[in-house]
């Protein structure tokens, strides 16, 4: 998007004017994987809420079982994570190529605070012989959250090559597609928790 | 490259602060025995609001085509709607 670059208007004080053309922050391609992936978890919530619409007593009795202190932590450590790359883009927006790398650590240290939660939660789940098979809450519970756990391990691999290109001081107003493309899938897998969390651990 | 693209630091931070608060406000409401139809209706409403702080401000979808915004918070608009058309289906079990 370098082309916009020498033709922004300047207001009185000499400061760019806010975003004349819109735009899309990121890669086209990362976009187009987003809305794939917001479609697949998009038919795994329905398929949830209308199996338990009709099972209401079972997925009641079994959602009481689970940790709803720890799914709220990891709400929080993932806001916390999507904030810091938001810090770390605007750094990069300002050449802070030395911020943007330490607001991107920030980002992967809350992101493996929430793989830590979650491997607690599933370590108390198996210690009950909770599984796939045991019901059909549990299968939705298991398989919607490692599907999402999955989501999580791959974005933190991408925060840590956004990382390291930051500490490289590639990111840069004339180069933003990489650490913007990077920033959108993972608030991707930020916004889908926040569905998942109240749906599956809160709403009875 | 226009530097207003995603917002200043100030803006994200008070989001950030909104979205943890909201975040404690519904964990507090579970904790304190909130419940029935109307507890259920301010918690998804609070949801639908986070999610749309991550589209429009964290995803910068505010300052992109409209097609994408549109797309975007219409998913989330339609997923909502068919969590609430669940359960009330399931009301009348």
């Amino acid at each position: 998007m370098e082309t916009t670059s020498t033709s922004l208007p300047h207001g009185a004080a000499g400061h760019p004017t806010p975003a004349a053309e819109p735009r899309l922050a990121g890669d086209l391609a990362i976009w187009v994987f987003i809305m794939a992936e917001l479609l697949a978890f998009g038919a795994f919530f329905a398929a949830y809420a209308f199996t338990r619409a009709n099972n209401i007593e079972l997925f009641n009795a079994e959602q009481a079982g689970l940790d709803r202190t720890a799914g709220a932590i990891n709400t929080i450590l993932l806001l916390t994570s999507s904030y810091f790359v938001v810090r770390a883009v605007q750094a990069a927006e300002l050449r802070a190529a030395r911020a943007a790398a330490n607001w991107l650590l920030a980002a992967i240290v809350t992101g493996l605070g929430f793989i830590v939660v979650k491997l607690g939660e599933y370590a108390a789940a198996f210690a009950h012989d909770i599984s796939l098979s045991s019901s059909p809450f549990h299968m939705f519970y298991l398989s919607l959250t490692f599907f999402h756990f999955m989501h999580v391990i791959l974005g933190l691999v991408i925060l840590v090559a956004m990382w390291n290109n930051a500490r490289q001081g590639r990111y840069g107003p004339g180069n933003m597609n990489g650490i913007e493309t990077g920033a959108a899938y993972w608030h991707m897998v930020d916004l889908v928790w926040l569905i998942l969390f109240p749906l599956v651990y809160v709403i009875h | 490259m226009d530097t207003h693209m995603h917002g200043t630091p100030k803006r994200a931070t008070w989001l950030w602060l909104s979205l943890i608060g909201a975040t404690l406000l519904t964990w507090g409401m579970g904790t304190h025995g909130a419940a029935g139809t109307w507890a259920i209706a301010a918690l998804a409403a609070i949801s639908f609001w986070k999610g749309a702080v991550i589209i429009l401000d964290f995803m910068a979808l505010r300052h992109a085509p409209l097609l994408w915004r549109a797309i975007t918070m219409g998913w989330m608009i339609l997923v909502w709607a068919v969590i609430a058309i669940a359960y009330l289906k399931g009301l009348g079990q």
